[in-house]
């Protein structure tokens, strides 16, 4: 019940917003993201964003997964 | 970069999964609970328990709200879908989780009018629609969800629409947690610790576990690689401490907006979970200045003596102590098409997720 989708943040019209992901556009309601913009992916959970994705973090945890010991 | 594919990448599972055996200690085994039900179905859903050590045990915990929430709670939503001009509205997976003698799917099929939303605004939208219905939403759930239910409420209260109430069973993680490890006949040396849930309260509300029972943590994320590399973190963590794993998501003190909506609408209360009793502190209720919008008294709710198939082990499951297979009910009277227990009905329940994947012995 805790799922989270991420998404991106298509349109913005006060607190409400338009996000995408896979062709599927749906309306969210952006009330705990106050500060994101257009481009943006957020977590979506039940209608909510409830998170911004941090993009550098996303590339840090990947990079350094690649990167380290064995390949 | 779209957050999901990345971390499926077969090649960094394979090679966690590598680095993961190479780190354990053969000597002993780890035994390490994933508290959440997402994290629960992803397990299963991406075979992780296959390409781990054998020394490594998953054990899921209890946090599954569909599983957790009791009988009685069952009882009052079938209770209030009976009265006249009432539509309940819920998220899908309540419907068919059985209460004490009928569930609200056959509730439905006798006529009671409940309909699945996706979103509390819909639910609220759906009241702003009926102004001549009740509209009551059946509040489960963890601290995710939670900040969705009290933003409705506000709206609701914002909007002078007094047509639409919370049934109020939300319940809260670091309570049912302190519990758990309370507890002493838990043996866990590890927590996957809810990314989503942690994603709104932050970090800190988990100090205690390692601090006070030397417990090692890891807050995840739920894709495969999100997942196996928290595992290993948990096998390399030398001094017991919270460490964050999904920091494209967690910050330390959480997501404040989402935290302050929870304050506003909702106090601490005692919580009854199912197979566990009633835990201090661990649940909500809403505050008296929104008593409006708080089913529990706007209506009369016939209270009768709940009760549960006393052969159902469900809350042995939720507490991590026992597992389906030790359960006479499991894969023969309880299965997806008849569930018996609600970890049977929740997909991300415990039992659900070793029927489907096949662990039937």
């Amino acid at each position: 019940m805790c799922l989270g989708i991420p998404m991106k943040l298509v349109k913005i019209d006060g607190d409400t917003g338009l996000v995408e992901s896979g062709g599927l556009r749906k309306s969210a309601n952006l009330s705990f993201v106050k500060g994101a913009k257009k481009g943006d992916y957020v977590l979506i959970h039940a209608g909510f964003a409830m998170e911004r994705i941090k993009p550098k973090e996303a590339v840090k945890t990947l990079r350094a997964l690649r990167d380290a010991g064995i390949n | 970069m779209k957050y999901v594919d990345e971390f499926r990448d077969k090649k960094l599972i394979d090679k966690l999964a590598r680095e993961i055996r190479e780190s354990v200690d053969l000597g002993r085994i780890y035994r390490f609970m994933e508290v959440c039900g997402t994290h629960t179905m992803a397990i299963f859903r991406f075979g992780l328990k296959n390409i781990l050590p054998a020394n490594i045990e998953l054990i899921s915990g209890p946090g599954c709200p569909v599983c957790v929430t009791p009988n009685g709670y069952i009882d009052e939503a079938i209770s209030l879908a009976a009265m006249k001009d009432v539509v309940i509205a819920t998220f899908g997976d309540m419907l068919r989780v059985p209460g004490s003698h009928s569930s609200l799917e056959k509730e439905r099929a006798r006529g009671a009018a409940v309909k699945i939303v996706y979103s509390t605004m819909d639910a609220v939208a759906l009241a702003k629609k009926n102004p001549e219905k009740e509209v009551i939403f059946l509040g489960i759930g963890f601290e995710t969800t939670i900040p969705t239910v009290a933003q409705s409420i506000i709206a609701a209260k914002r909007g002078n629409i007094h047509n639409y109430s919370v049934l109020c069973g939300h319940k809260t993680m670091p309570q049912i947690l302190r519990a758990l490890v309370a507890d002493r006949d838990l043996n866990i040396d590890g927590f996957l610790l809810p990314g989503h849930v942690s994603a709104v309260i932050g970090v800190r509300p988990y100090g205690f576990i390692p601090d006070r029972y030397g417990i090692r943590c890891v807050v995840a994320g739920f894709e495969p690689v999100d997942i196996m590399q928290a595992l290993l973190m948990l096998v390399r963590q030398d001094r017991p401490r919270v460490e964050i794993q999904y920091t494209r998501i967690i910050r330390k003190g959480g997501n404040t907006l989402a935290e302050d909506s929870i304050t506003e609408v909702f106090k601490r209360s005692a919580s009854v979970w199912r197979g566990i009793g009633e835990v201090k502190k661990s649940g909500l209720a809403i505050k008296d200045r929104y008593s409006d919008f708080d089913a529990a008294r706007k209506f009369d709710i016939k209270k009768g003596r709940s009760k549960e198939n006393k052969r159902c082990i469900c809350g042995d499951v939720l507490k991590g102590s026992k597992t389906p297979l030790d359960c006479s009910l499991f894969a023969k009277a309880c299965n997806p098409e008849y569930p018996v227990g609600a970890c049977m009905v929740s997909s991300e329940g415990t039992c659900a997720a070793y029927y489907r994947y096949g662990e039937r012995s």
